[in-house]
């Protein structure tokens, strides 16, 4: 098959875009030239061009078909529409059948012409998250301004251009040529093939290839570190993004100025990060080193002299600014900034960062002695958990919020497990991230969190389909991994509440929302619950199935009896159970809606006829206080007994047993008897919620 | 692909911005003799790029941001510096390419030094404008902000022009490989009597920091934004839009002092931005509105 290769070269491309639009491009050039059944499709993604190359058909071939018209005779205007609609002269139409027909020829038409008509609407519809208009002469809109287009099929030029028109697409066509490294090979070449671009770029110092690029990184960090007994700190994001600023990467190591080396090694690597995309090292005892790594893009005339002094001057300017904020921040207690948060909004409805701190210091005060908190120490982590946002450094590095909070708590001599709740109060921050686990810091996350959720639900602005712009989604799943991984037994529904009546006392929301606002928020975070155990694979219907029974806030109560239902759905017990249970739930809804009244009465023992009746109703009046008392004392695994000895009699009720008898009187009082069996099971869990 | 030898001084470096741009086909202004936080703020871009003319500009611009003034005692901060403002208009075939001439002639040579294009968008709140971009970083370091104006005074520019945007001191710092501003040679080492960049300024950092942070009379400045706030709208009014955008000019520069004094509430700020803002659109379509008269044949007028 002939081979289509298409570059794009264009000046540099956002680094964090690339890699989408690599992938973009061969899904719209696939579909495009879904006539000519592209295969081994493959993309490329770098600094100043995409890359596509692919095997695709010669051509589409010829194809006939004959199109029957209006009757012979009909009369002239049918026929002249007729031919209108095929765009065919009257000789060409042939009488068959008594129809007048017309045989089309579809003509073959090669890939060099489907191409050039399609790409060009690729091009022009590229689905780019920010593109920008350039030059004076076209409407044609690029990521960045695109400077040259390689389209060769089989190694001849693809002759398609942009031109639309007054429009002249800045006089873009597409070409066989393509450039080098910017600096290291300038001026336009010409290729042949797929395989003769990859060796020609190379040869003038461009890698096409992204991952070769990260490997390369990869292994010439580890090279450079290794060579003075460091390590590289893993930071796959910024590896690829250094990908994605050269060409033809480089790496040289420079040194951190010795006087900077007393910041925190969380500001050190943020700033070389963030401001250099600098990679970090430690020493062999886990310590930051004093050396950083920087990928240059240009093999340098002087083996990198200039580069790196040039680098490290810059590092240390970052540095004398970083440290500039250091020192500023500690001279005064956290403390002290707290008059400025009142500054900073938090939301225009849910009031100032202060305000949110005052409710902070409630909510955790209250929730300390559920969690074994000391509750003096969790109220004065509060109180300064938010400070450290309005210091020169957090103002610089938002990332480092909490962090550096956590360091000036220090320095003014606060208690350690405040100082560790200041910065640990923001985790988890995403899935990967650890948990808290000493007990003020988990008192402060629960309450930051809650206090989040429960403002904005008040506020009416819950999380839509698409959108959840104030991250209450993650907020909710930070809830549940922090009660779960530290196995916390607490009612969140009366925090919830806690939480409105703190927002309901500064204006916000209304006394008549707050028992609904509690209520959307346990849906919500049972919601949140049951996506959360899909996601790793457990049985959430039954995660359902407990919580269709009313809310509940103790979430290890819910994992424990949806645990005890999954081991007893697990042995042949449950299973018939849940057999039966949907066999009686289906007889008494068919015969409820027929009859139009509901079987809830309690049976009335003498009207028994069958021994299977009697075996039944004892059974129950064994197993339903014997529910209640364990499910009263939460062991789930015993009320599973309970209901499990359900099982046989009411097997041999439904083999033994007409429900629908012909006497009116037997029939009532075995749907009464049947409503009783789902009566039992249902204070279990809603068994009409499992999945077979 | 010449390497010029690296200028010896601060006054050298425009000298040499001046002739490359010059040579270019610029037309090489003089700054603007109005205080502005940043050299796009010159009605020879603010208002130039919009409309269909094309301009091609060159200028130095002192620049005022009296937050970052630190007493003349930061190496690297100052409450007054100087940009080098380029505007080319509509965009020219390779600006990328004018660009790295351009570090060359200033001695900066690519098979040494890492120059980079890192993304950065560039968006002014108070001008209704943003455009799409890089930092030119050179070892590391900014250099250059390089943006395609996309819109300005919240207009769509018909002729998108390339702006670049270079720190003088900066750039001369790293040229000449001083690490503090103070010690730039301003002149010639040579001459007769050198001077450094610290004795022609270190007394206005140290005076006008004191004024921006501690004596700057906040009453008169909020006066003064309200008044060139109703002079820039009556003169619109009369249609005459570079004497009402000079009176923009002032109501920003005026915010920028009270934000520096530390009176302005966050939230109090954006409505600020906004007041400047709503100035700034006025200006620009008042100004687009004579260009596009004028632009009119004279056989159809």
């Amino acid at each position: 098959m002939p081979e289509l290769l298409l570059e794009l070269l264009s000046e540099e491309i956002p680094a964090r875009m690339q890699e989408r639009a690599a992938e973009d491009l061969g899904r719209l050039v696939a579909a495009a030239l879904a006539p000519l059944s592209p295969q081994d499709v493959r993309v490329f993604h770098g600094p100043r061009r995409l890359a596509l190359v692919a095997q695709v058909a010669a051509g589409t071939p010829e194809t006939r078909s004959t199109e029957r018209g209006p009757r012979a005779g009909a009369p002239e205007a049918a026929l002249a529409g007729f031919l209108r609609k095929h765009g065919a002269s009257r000789d060409a139409v042939r009488e068959e059948g008594g129809y007048l027909v017309l045989d089309r020829v579809v003509p073959a038409v090669d890939a060099a012409t489907i191409i050039a008509r399609e790409l060009p609407l690729v091009l022009r519809r590229f689905p780019w998250p920010k593109s920008m208009r350039w030059g004076g002469t076209s409407s044609f809109a690029w990521v960045r301004p695109l400077r040259r287009i390689l389209c060769i099929l089989d190694g001849r030029i693809v002759p398609f251009a942009l031109r639309e028109g007054d429009d002249d697409g800045h006089g873009l066509a597409a070409g066989n040529e393509t450039e080098g490294h910017r600096f290291m090979a300038p001026g336009a070449f010409a290729v042949a093939s797929f395989a003769d671009y990859r060796a020609e770029i190379a040869a003038r110092h461009v890698i096409l290839d992204a991952e070769e690029r990260v490997a390369l990184i990869r292994r010439d960090a580890t090279r450079l570190a290794e060579a003075e007994g460091l390590s590289v700190v893993e930071d796959a994001g910024l590896v690829a993004e250094i990908a994605g600023l050269t060409e033809w990467p480089v790496g040289l190591i420079g040194r951190i100025d010795d006087a900077f080396m007393d910041l925190p090694p969380e500001v050190l690597r943020t700033s070389m990060r963030v401001n250099q995309r600098y990679l970090s090292l430690r020493n062999p005892d886990g310590t930051a080193a004093a050396r950083f790594i920087v990928f240059a893009n240009v093999v340098p005339a002087d083996g990198g002299a200039a580069i790196v002094a040039g680098n490290e001057r810059v590092l240390r300017a970052r540095l004398a600014d970083a440290r500039f904020f250091w020192d500023q921040d500690r001279k005064r207690p956290l403390e002290a900034h707290l008059p400025k948060l009142a500054e900073v909004t938090f939301h225009a409805r849910l009031g100032s960062q202060r305000d949110r701190v005052d409710r902070l210091v409630r909510l955790a005060g209250e929730i300390a002695p559920l969690v074994g908190a000391d509750r003096r120490l969790a109220e004065r982590a509060a109180l300064l958990c938010k400070a450290d946002l309005v210091t020169g450094m957090v103002g610089e590095f938002p990332e480092l919020q909490g962090v550096m909070g956590r360091y000036y708590a220090l320095a003014h001599g606060e208690d350690g497990a405040v100082a560790n709740a200041i910065r640990d109060h923001y985790a988890p921050r995403g899935a990967d991230d650890d948990v808290p686990a000493e007990p003020v810091s988990v008192a402060l996350a629960l309450a930051d969190r809650i206090d989040t959720l429960a403002g904005f639900f008040a506020i009416g602005e819950k999380p839509t389909g698409s959108g959840d712009p104030f991250a209450l989604r993650r907020a909710t799943l930070g809830i549940i991994r922090i009660v779960r991984d530290n196995s916390i037994r607490i009612d969140l529904a009366s925090l919830f509440g806690a939480s409105a009546s703190i927002h309901r006392e500064r204006g916000v929301g209304s006394a008549t929302r707050m028992v609904e606002v509690v209520e959307d928020l346990l849906d919500f975070l049972a919601e949140r619950l049951r996506v959360q155990l899909r996601a790793e694979g457990k049985r959430h219907d039954i995660v359902a199935a407990v919580l269709a029974r009313g809310a509940d806030g103790d979430l290890m109560r819910v994992l424990a009896r949806a645990a005890a239902i999954e081991a007893l759905l697990g042995t042949e017990d449950g299973a018939n159970l849940r057999t039966a249970y949907a066999r009686a739930a289906n007889i008494l809804r068919i015969e409820e809606k027929k009859d139009g009244r509901a079987y809830d009465a309690t049976p009335d023992p003498a009207r028994y006829r069958e021994p299977e009746e009697r075996a039944l109703a004892a059974a129950l009046d064994a197993a339903e206080p014997a529910i209640a008392a364990h499910l009263g004392q939460e062991d789930f695994v015993a009320a599973m007994t309970d209901l499990a000895s359900l099982r046989a009699p009411l097997d041999a009720f439904f083999d033994h047993v007409t429900v629908n008898a012909p006497e009116p009187a037997l029939r009532e009082n075995r749907l009464f008897l049947l409503a009783r069996v789902r009566r039992a099971m249902d204070r279990v869990a809603d068994f009409s919620k499992l999945e077979g | 692909m010449d390497v010029r030898p690296p200028p010896r001084s601060f006054q050298e470096v425009i000298l040499r911005l001046n002739a490359f741009w010059a040579a270019q086909g610029c037309v090489v202004l003089q700054p603007y003799d109005m205080e502005m936080g940043a050299g796009t703020f010159h009605p020879a871009t603010t208002l130039r790029a919009l409309g269909p003319r094309p301009w091609n500009a060159a200028y130095v611009q002192p620049c005022r941001r009296p937050s970052d003034g630190r007493y003349g005692e930061n190496p690297n901060r100052l409450q007054h510096y100087y940009q080098y403002q380029v505007i080319l208009k509509p965009s020219p075939a390779d600006p990328q390419g004018m660009l790295l001439a351009c570090y060359r002639d200033l001695g900066l040579d690519p098979r040494l030094h890492d120059f980079r294009f890192v993304e950065d968008d560039w968006e002014s709140p108070t001008l209704g404008a943003w455009g799409l971009g890089w930092e030119v970083w050179c070892d590391g370091m900014e250099i250059t902000q390089f943006t395609y104006f996309q819109q300005v005074g919240g207009i769509a520019c018909e002729k998108p022009s390339a702006e670049l945007t270079l720190g003088l001191e900066r750039l001369a710092m790293y040229i000449l490989g001083v690490e503090n501003v103070f010690d730039l040679p301003f002149n010639d080492p040579d001459s007769p009597a050198p001077l450094s960049y610290g004795d022609v300024f270190l007394r206005a950092e140290r005076e006008f920091s004191a004024h921006n942070f501690e004596h700057a009379d906040t009453a008169l400045l909020f006066r003064h934004f309200a008044d060139a706030e109703a002079e820039c709208a009556s003169l619109l009014a009369k249609g005459l839009a570079l004497p009402a955008y000079d009176q923009c000019i002032k109501a920003s520069h005026r915010f920028n002092l009270l934000d520096a004094r530390g009176v302005i509430s966050v939230a109090e700020r954006a409505a600020y931005i906004g007041r400047v803002r709503a100035l700034a659109k006025a200006c620009c379509e008042a100004w687009i509105a004579a260009e596009t008269d004028r632009l009119v044949p004279a056989s159809q007028a």
